[in-house]
C-alpha cells in the first residue's frame, strides 16, 4: 500500500529473495537427482505433490516441472524483482536527486501484481497438467507441449503468471523511463546521470516494447488451449515455429533486461574502489545502448536447430557476435577503471572482481555458442546450460550480491560484517564454479540438458556440480547469518562509510535517508563528475 | 524529517487499490483459469475479479481527477502523464505487432502439408471472405471520420467553446459506438467461424483485440464528455481529453493497418461472401 520508492524497494527485495530461495531449493533437488544416474528423488518428491501413489511417467513430468518452475522463479520472481524493483526503486530516484519515482501508485501495484504473478505460478504445481501435477514445459514454454502436450490448469495457471508478472514490468518500465526522463535534479544532465541510472533506463525501453510481444504470444497460447484457435497448431495450419519467434524477440532482450541492471550497479561499484571515475564515461553508457538495440535483432541465435536456412543463420551468428563488441567494451572499460585507480578490496568490491571475471567466462561461451555451426553440436547440451548460468547465476546474481553489500548498510542503517561478506564470497566463488563449470565438459561430452537421467559416462562431473550446490548453499547461510548480525550486533552506517571515492548523491543523505528525500533539490554542479 | 516540499512533484498518501487491484486482476485470472476448465463457481471467481479491477480503475481514476481539480497537477507532473501515456501506447504498439506478426507468418508462409489450408492463404478451409470494401470500408470511414470529429472537439476546447466539444465529443462517441456495433454484425455474420485454421484465428484475434480497444477507448471518451459536463478542462489545461484523444488516434491507426493488411491484403484472390 506504500507510495514511497524505498518501501516498495525493500518489498521488492525482500520478496525475491524469498522467490530466490524457493528457486534455489528447486534446484537443489535436481542437483540431488542428477548426483547418481538413475532415478532418486523424483518418486519421492513427485508423491508429495500429488498426494498419493505416482506412475514412472508422472516422475518423469516432475523433471519438467522442477526446470520450469526453478526457470521461471528465477527469471521473472528473483533477477527482475531484485534489481530493478529492489536496487532500481531504491537507488535511481536517490541517484538522480528526485524526491520519489513519477507513479507512485503505479509503483505499488507493480509490486503486488508482481506477487500475485507469483502466487499464480506457486498454484500451478498443484494443479494437473496433463500427465501428472504441474506445468512441465520448461521456461520457455514452447507449444505444442505448452498446448495439446500439458493438458489441465497448470499450464494456464502458469501463463497467467506470465500476464500479471508481464504487466507489472511493464508498469514498472514506464515508472522508470519517466521518472529518469522528468524528475533529474537541476544540473543532473543525461550526460552526468550515474551509470547505474543509464542502465536501468535502457532496460525500461526493452521491458516496454520486448514484454507486450511475450504478452501476445501467451495469449495465443491461452487461446490455442481454450477455445479452439489454431495460431501453433499444425493441424488448422498454425505455425509451432511462430511461437519460438515471437518468445524469443522476447526473450532475447530479456536475458539484457536481466544483465544490464548488473553492468550499472558493477560501475558504481568499481569506480567507488577504485577512487576513479569510471574510464570511458560515454563509450559505458552507449555500449549499454548499443547492447539494446542490438539486443532486439539477434533473438534466432536461440533457433539455429530448427531447420532455419543458411543465411538466415549467417545473419544471426554475425548480429550475436556484433554484441561482443559493446560488451568487450564494458568489460575492459571495467578493467581500465581499476588500473592505476587507489584500489580497496571492499566486500562489494570483491563481489563485483568476481562478477567480471565470471560475466567474461560467460561472455566467451556465448560467443562460441553465437556461431551457428558450433551450435548445431552443443544446442539443448550441458554446455549452453554452463553457458547460461555463467552471465546469469554466476553474473546477474554474483552482482546483486555486489550491490546489496555495498548499499545494505545505506538501506537499512547498519554494517554488515566485511569479514563475513568475504567468507560468503569465496565460499560462493568456489561452489558455483564447481556447479557450473564442469557443464560445459558434459556439454561437449554430448550430454543433453533437461533429462533426470544419464548414461553413467557423465556421472564424475555430475557428482562434483552436485557437491558444487552443498558448497554454494553454505554461503547463503553464511549471507543470512550476516543479515543477522548487522541487524542484532551490526554498526550504526554513517553517511558516506565508503569514503571519498562514493561520489554519487546516495552518498549525501543520512543511513538510511529520511522517509522523503530531497524535500529541495539538490543542485548538481559541473564538476565532471558520473 | 525537514517537512516542507519545496518541488513540484507529487508526492502521494499510501492507498488501497494498487493492492485491490493486484489482488482482483489474480482473482480474475484464476477465475479464467476455472471458467476454461469448467470448474465450479469459475463464473463467480471471474465476475468477482472483473468486478474488482472495474471497482479499482473507477476509484484509482476518480482520485486522479479529484487530485487534478486540487491542484496537485502541476506542470511537471502533467508532463510525467504525458509521457507515461505515449509510453503506454508505446507497448500497446508492440502488443499489437505480435499479433500482426501472427498474420503475416500465416500468409506469407502458408502450409502446404495441412488439408485445412493446403499451401494457400487464404485456407482452403475459408470458402468465402467478407468484402473488404463493404462493411469494413463503411468501419474504415467511420473510424477516420470519428478522428476528425474529436479534432473538431479538441480545437473547439481550446478555443473555449465548450458547446462544440459537447458536440464534437457525442458524435465521435456515436461513432465510436455504431463502429462497434458494425464490427458485432459482421461477426455474427462471417462467412467463416472462429478457430479451426490459421486465417480465423488470426482474424478474430486481432481485430477482436482492436475492438476491445475501441471499447475501452469509446469510455475513456464517455469519461471526458462526462467530465466536460460538469465543468473539467480548460483551453490551456485539459490532459485528460488529450490523454483520450492520443488513444483513439492509436486505435484508429491499428485499424487502417488491419483494413489493407488482414482485409484487402489478406483476403486477396479469396472468393467473396
Amino acid at each position: 500500500m506504500s507510495t514511497n520508492h524505498k518501501d516498495i524497494g525493500t518489498l521488492y527485495l525482500i520478496f525475491a529473495i524469498f522467490a530466490g530461495v524457493v528457486g534455489g531449493a528447486i534446484s537443489g533437488i535436481m542437483r540431488e537427482e542428477l548426483r547418481e544416474p538413475g532415478i532418486q528423488v523424483l518418486g519421492k518428491v513427485a508423491m508429495l505433490l500429488n498426494g498419493g501413489a505416482v506412475d514412472f511417467d508422472q516422475q518423469l513430468h516432475l523433471w519438467n516441472v522442477l526446470i520450469t518452475a526453478h526457470g521461471l522463479i528465477m527469471v521473472f520472481f528473483l533477477v527482475m524483482p531484485a534489481v530493478i524493483g529492489g536496487f532500481g526503486n531504491w537507488f535511481i530516484p536517490i541517484m538522480i536527486g528526485a524526491p520519489d519515482m513519477a507513479f507512485p501508485r503505479m509503483n505499488n501495484i507493480s509490486f503486488w501484481l508482481t506477487v500475485m504473478g507469483f502466487c499464480s505460478l506457486m498454484i500451478s504445481p498443484f494443479m494437473s497438467g496433463g500427465t501428472g501435477n504441474g506445468a512441465g514445459v520448461g521456461w520457455t514454454v514452447y507449444a505444442p507441449l505448452s498446448t495439446t502436450g500439458s493438458q489441465g490448469p497448470a499450464m494456464d495457471f502458469a501463463i497467467f503468471a506470465l500476464h500479471l508478472a508481464g504487466a507489472a514490468s511493464i508498469m514498472g518500465a514506464i515508472n522508470f523511463i519517466t521518472t529518469i526522463f522528468n524528475m533529474r535534479a537541476p544540473g543532473m544532465t543525461l550526460h552526468k546521470m550515474p551509470l547505474f541510472v543509464w542502465s536501468v533506463l535502457v532496460t525500461a525501453f526493452l521491458l516496454l516494447l520486448a514484454l507486450p510481444v511475450l504478452a501476445a504470444a501467451i495469449t495465443m497460447l491461452l487461446t490455442d488451449r481454450n477455445f479452439g484457435t489454431t495460431f501453433f497448431d499444425a493441424a488448422g495450419g498454425g505455425d509451432p515455429l511462430l511461437y519460438q519467434h515471437l518468445f524469443w524477440f522476447f526473450g532475447h532482450p530479456e536475458v539484457y533486461i536481466m544483465i544490464l541492471p548488473a553492468f550499472g550497479i558493477i560501475s558504481q561499484i568499481i569506480s567507488t574502489f577504485s577512487r576513479k571515475p569510471v574510464f570511458g564515461y560515454l563509450g559505458m553508457a552507449y555500449a549499454m545502448v548499443a547492447i539494446g538495440v542490438v539486443g532486439f535483432i539477434v533473438w534466432a541465435h536461440h533457433m539455429y536447430t530448427v531447420g532455419l536456412d543458411v543465411n538466415t543463420k549467417m545473419y544471426f551468428t554475425a548480429a550475436t557476435m556484433v554484441i561482443a563488441v559493446p560488451t568487450g567494451i564494458k568489460i575492459f572499460s571495467w578493467i581500465a577503471t581499476m588500473w592505476g585507480g587507489s584500489l580497496e578490496f571492499k566486500s562489494p568490491m570483491v563481489w563485483a572482481i568476481g562478477f567480471i571475471f565470471l560475466f567474461t567466462v560467460g561472455g566467451v561461451t556465448g560467443v562460441v555458442l553465437a556461431n551457428g555451426g558450433i551450435d548445431d553440436v552443443v544446442h539443448d547440451t550441458y554446455y549452453v546450460v554452463g553457458h547460461f548460468h555463467y552471465v546469469l547465476s554466476l553474473g546477474a546474481v554474483t552482482a546483486l550480491f555486489a550491490g546489496f553489500y555495498y548499499w545494505f548498510p545505506k538501506m537499512s542503517g547498519k554494517m554488515h560484517s566485511e569479514l563475513l561478506a568475504h567468507i560468503q564470497f569465496w565460499i560462493f566463488f568456489v561452489g558455483v564454479n564447481m556447479i557450473f563449470f564442469p557443464m560445459h565438459f558434459l556439454g561437449l561430452q554430448g550430454m543433453p540438458r533437461r533429462y533426470p537421467d544419464y548414461t553413467p559416462a557423465y556421472q564424475h562431473w555430475n557428482e562434483i556440480a552436485t557437491y558444487g550446490y552443498y558448497i554454494m548453499s553454505l554461503s547463503l547461510v553464511v549471507f543470512f547469518i550476516n543479515i543477522i548480525y548487522a541487524f542484532v550486533a551490526g554498526k550504526k552506517a554513517a553517511d558516506n562509510y565508503w569514503g571519498e571515492g562514493a561520489t554519487t548523491l546516495e552518498w549525501t543523505l543520512s543511513s538510511p535517508p529520511p522517509f522523503h528525500q530531497f524535500e529541495t533539490l539538490p543542485v548538481i554542479k559541473d564538476e565532471g563528475h558520473h | 524529517m525537514a517537512g516542507t516540499k519545496n518541488h513540484d512533484y507529487h508526492i502521494l498518501p499510501p492507498d488501497i487499490w494498487p493492492l485491490t487491484g493486484s489482488v482482483s486482476a489474480f482473482v480474475f485470472t484464476t477465475g479464467m483459469v476455472m471458467f476454461m476448465h469448467e470448474m465450479a463457481g469459475g463464473h463467480l471467481v471471474l465476475g468477482l475479479g472483473l468486478a474488482g479491477l472495474i471497482a479499482t480503475f473507477f476509484s484509482w481514476f476518480s482520485n486522479i481527477i479529484k487530485e487534478g481539480r486540487e491542484g496537485f497537477h502541476t506542470p511537471v507532473v502533467q508532463l510525467h502523464m504525458r509521457y507515461g501515456m505515449i509510453l503506454f501506447i508505446a507497448s500497446e504498439v508492440m502488443f499489437f505487432v505480435g499479433w500482426f506478426w501472427s498474420w503475416f507468418d500465416f500468409a506469407l508462409f502458408p502450409n502446404a502439408l495441412t488439408d485445412v489450408v493446403g499451401g494457400q492463404f487464404p485456407p482452403k478451409a475459408i470458402e468465402a471472405v467478407m468484402d473488404p470494401f463493404a462493411l469494413p470500408l463503411l468501419n474504415t470511414l467511420i473510424l477516420l471520420c470519428s478522428g476528425t470529429t474529436l479534432t473538431w472537439a479538441h480545437h473547439a476546447l481550446i478555443h473555449g467553446d465548450r458547446a462544440s466539444v459537447k458536440k464534437g465529443l457525442w458524435l465521435t462517441i456515436i461513432l465510436g459506438v455504431l463502429f462497434s456495433c458494425i464490427q458485432a454484425y459482421e461477426y455474427a455474420h462471417a462467412p467463416f467461424g472462429f478457430g479451426g485454421n490459421t486465417y480465423s484465428s488470426a482474424f478474430y484475434m486481432a481485430t477482436g483485440f482492436h475492438g476491445f480497444h475501441v471499447i475501452v477507448g469509446t469510455i475513456f471518451l464517455i469519461v471526458c464528455l462526462v467530465r466536460t459536463y460538469k465543468g473539467d478542462f480548460t483551453p490551456k489545461d485539459h490532459f485528460g481529453f488529450e490523454a483520450a484523444a492520443w488513444y483513439w488516434h492509436f486505435v484508429d491507426v491499428v485499424w487502417l493497418f488491419l483494413f489493407a493488411v488482414v482485409y484487402i491484403w489478406g483476403g486477396w484472390g479469396a472468393p467473396i461472401h
